[in-house]
């Protein structure tokens, strides 16, 4: 049934790049992922600190404010998603999320006790969860199919430059101004609003949109004739497949935290530089994200998508047995980057591949929210072996499973290749 | 195109104008405050260690913000001496003072000092150390002045995942480490258990050498618990109970008792010979730090000013009664030195 619907010609919407040059639109995306990522980032660095050392919470309070970080996210992941979908609208969808967590910094500054601080932190969570899917649906639109690897790359590079950027900008306001916590904030807030500003300005309102800008009373009538099946039209077996490989597969990544405390535990290297590890993790990903988008569109991005667990697994190996060497920490560290690099832009490419036009907001958020829910059971599962086991045979059974589970994702998959044709506008088959 | 150029570029003049305004105050206000001398009376070291006096974390927006302070037992309110030592807590007896910082950096990174106190007035001494994996939170010093216990709080710093977690270590000063205390053979309620998501913070020694009691978290629950350092191990001893504090006398626990939704503390009581508790409401504020005891029927502990970093040592009495006052102004963790 979709079919018929994709068939239709994208008029309307941006033009999809066909030169081979990444999209105006991908860039000023990764643009405004960028502003974003310097300001949440800024903040995340100073958080614990602030949140300790000038509001006066205690370590378990911050523990359960930072509870409130993972679950709230997926849960709007969907909604978003869906409501992208169902006014054929991404960019309106998107901003909002943008501009929730504008709204959070403000509220950031202000905030002075428990209640405000977590409320802050949440809308900024939620901010976070209903932008991702209608932005990954952005990229998937505007780009030349044929790319869309190297697209999703180039947007997840800029946006972990931000990454890195907000928190060597938190440090050199914190250098110059000793309690300088508020001028993070006011200074993560400026970026933020530029983020928010970029994304309405220069990314048209219509970018993703399927269906021509009609009159209102005819939008109408195509919105109630195509909704009845929008949520069953995303769930395609191609996406089931992804989501149940990329689940399983989730359910073995325990998180670097992990990884980072079994290095800590086995001596890889001394206790100061614990906060440093994710900066070299950081970097890795931020090198290879296109390079990795790249192989993807010539390779295959399913099979970088699940080929990608591999350095996953190796850095498990490396955190299990490498007793105190410097360089396995080093090693795991970068392999952890290299998973990322993989797997994190090419879900999203691989899920809009494998829905029709129509629900691809909603295809991308559900693979997205199935791996963000997937991680949490994986990290808390872990946390139990850990214990029962120690942390060496734990990283050593999860790593085992992992490379087992490998080539079966890959079988899925191929077999869901060959149900479902990866989706395309018609002409550009390849 | 070009009218959405213009309000693109409006906005951009708008947020680095009011960006940059905003930080070149706060850096004078900065440059304002490191080059003035704190507003209190000051007095020197050696005059301080001559007797009982109470260490601090000076918190006055001055010169010295952040230096460990120290004033006579006597006049808490009197002349303070100031050091040049920087440190998030403090805890000290009469020969050892521990100290834990921040060393600020891209990455800040954080140490646990011990220091050593031999003539009154001579400078500290470093003599032992040690990196830790996170942010500074308790420290506590044994009455021997031989063992030391520090708390910091590692979060999880992970891109895509962020867990917490406490860890706590004692260590023998110059000497062996306990190792974390999550691998101490764990007792709860009469069962010994391996739970996976204990977490232990908030020491404080007997004079023994050997007992200490802690906080032990799992299932959401918090419990006091009694650790022996020789069995290595920690049995819990009642419920509900947070960052305990042994009186000088040894027979009673200061806490922090969490109200319902966890978010606000109020300072409590343990009898440990009767296990009867007294909330000490008369403090409304929420009171989140290890307590220190000033007698044994005064509790110490800081507490921050509203919207500043300043914050001041309240003194509180440990009948049901009593009302709060603030003992040491533009201070913080208090270490009362008999």
């Amino acid at each position: 049934m979709y079919l018929s619907l994709s068939d239709r010609p994208a008029t309307g919407a941006e033009p999809r790049q066909r030169d081979g040059r990444v999209s105006r639109t991908v860039v000023t995306l990764g643009i405004v992922s960028l502003l974003t990522d310097i300001s949440s980032e800024s903040v995340s660095a100073i958080l614990p600190l602030y949140l300790t050392a000038v509001v006066g919470l205690s370590p378990v309070a911050y523990g359960l404010i930072d509870g409130l970080y993972q679950g709230v996210s997926s849960l709007v992941r969907i909604a978003a998603g869906w409501a992208a979908d169902r006014t054929d609208r991404p960019q309106p969808v998107a901003l909002a999320g943008y501009a929730m967590s504008a709204v959070a910094r403000l509220g950031l500054i202000f905030a002075g006790g428990f209640g405000t601080i977590s409320a802050a932190i949440s809308l900024d969570r939620v901010g976070k969860g209903v932008r991702t899917a209608p932005r990954d649906a952005m990229i998937a639109a505007s780009s030349d199919p044929a790319h869309l690897g190297r697209s999703f790359g180039v947007h997840r590079a800029l946006d972990t430059i931000g990454a890195t950027l907000g928190p060597l900008l938190a440090f050199v306001i914190l250098w110059r101004i000793a309690d300088g916590y508020d001028t993070v904030l006011v200074v993560s807030l400026g970026f933020a609003v530029l983020g928010v500003a970029t994304m309405a300005c220069f990314v048209p309102f219509r970018t993703g949109a399927r269906a021509p800008l009609v009159e209102p009373g005819e939008r109408q009538r195509a919105s109630v004739e195509t909704n009845t099946f929008r949520w069953r039209a995303a769930l395609t077996p191609g996406l089931l497949r992804l989501t149940g490989v990329s689940a399983v597969l989730a359910l073995l990544t325990i998180g670097d935290g992990f990884v980072y405390l079994a290095l800590l535990e086995t001596g890889g290297f001394a206790a100061q530089w614990f906060p440093v590890l994710y900066v070299g993790t950081n970097l890795a990903y931020l090198a290879l994200a296109v390079p990795m988008g790249r192989l993807a569109d010539r390779v295959g991005r399913v099979r970088v998508l699940v080929l990608g667990h591999l350095p996953l697994a190796a850095a498990y190996l490396c955190a299990a047995t490498g007793s105190g060497m410097l360089w396995t920490t080093c090693a795991a560290v970068l392999l952890l980057g290299v998973f990322y690099a993989a797997t994190d832009g090419t879900l999203a490419a691989v899920a809009g591949q494998l829905v029709p036009e129509t629900v691809r907001a909603s295809g991308i958020a559900t693979a997205q929210t199935a791996v963000a829910l997937a991680r949490l059971v994986a990290a808390t599962g872990f946390g139990l072996l850990w214990y029962a086991v120690g942390p060496r045979v734990a990283l050593l059974a999860v790593c085992a499973v992992l490379v087992a589970a490998i080539p079966a994702g890959l079988a899925v998959m191929r077999r869901a290749l060959v149900v479902e044709p990866v989706e395309t506008p018609a002409g550009s088959r390849s | 195109m070009t009218r959405r150029t213009a309000v693109f570029g409006a906005i951009v003049v708008l947020v680095t104008a009011g960006v940059t305004a905003y930080a070149l105050s706060a850096i004078a206000e900065n440059d304002r405050r490191t080059s003035t001398a704190t507003a209190a009376t000051t007095t020197s070291l050696a005059q301080i260690e001559k007797g009982p006096r109470i260490l601090f974390r000076h918190t006055g927006r001055d010169a010295d913000y952040g230096h460990v302070g120290a004033v006579a037992l006597a006049a808490p309110d009197g002349a303070r001496a100031l050091t040049d030592r920087s440190c998030d807590r403090v805890h000290a007896q009469e020969e050892s003072i521990s100290c834990l910082a921040t060393e600020r950096g891209v990455v800040s990174r954080y140490r646990a000092t011990d220091l050593a106190t031999s003539t009154p007035g001579k400078p500290w001494r470093e003599v032992d150390g040690t990196d830790l994996p996170g942010l500074p939170s308790r420290t506590r010093i044994s009455p021997d002045g031989k063992l030391v216990a520090s708390t910091v709080f590692v979060n999880g710093d992970s891109y895509m995942v962020s867990g917490f977690s406490t860890r706590t270590l004692i260590r023998r000063i110059g000497g062996a480490s306990y190792g974390d205390l999550e691998r101490f053979t764990l007792v709860v309620d009469g069962r010994r258990v391996a739970p996976v998501d204990r977490n232990i913070w908030g020491i404080t020694f007997a004079d023994d050498g050997r007992t200490f009691y802690a906080t032990v978290a799992t299932g959401g629950r918090t419990f006091l618990a009694r650790g022996d350092l020789t069995e290595r191990s920690l049995t819990t001893i009642a419920d509900h109970v947070e960052c305990p504090s042994l009186s000088p006398d040894g027979t009673r626990i200061a806490f922090k008792e969490a109200g319902e939704d966890g978010t606000l503390w109020t300072p409590a009581v343990l009898d440990l010979a009767t296990g009867r508790r007294t909330v000490l409401a008369g403090e409304t504020h929420s009171v989140d730090d290890q307590i220190e005891w000033l007698d044994d029927d005064t509790l110490l502990y800081g507490l921050a000013r509203e919207d500043e970093s300043v914050s001041d040592v309240w003194a509180l009495d440990t009948s049901t009664a009593a009302t709060p006052r603030v003992l040491i102004p533009e201070a913080s963790s208090p270490a009362v030195v008999r």
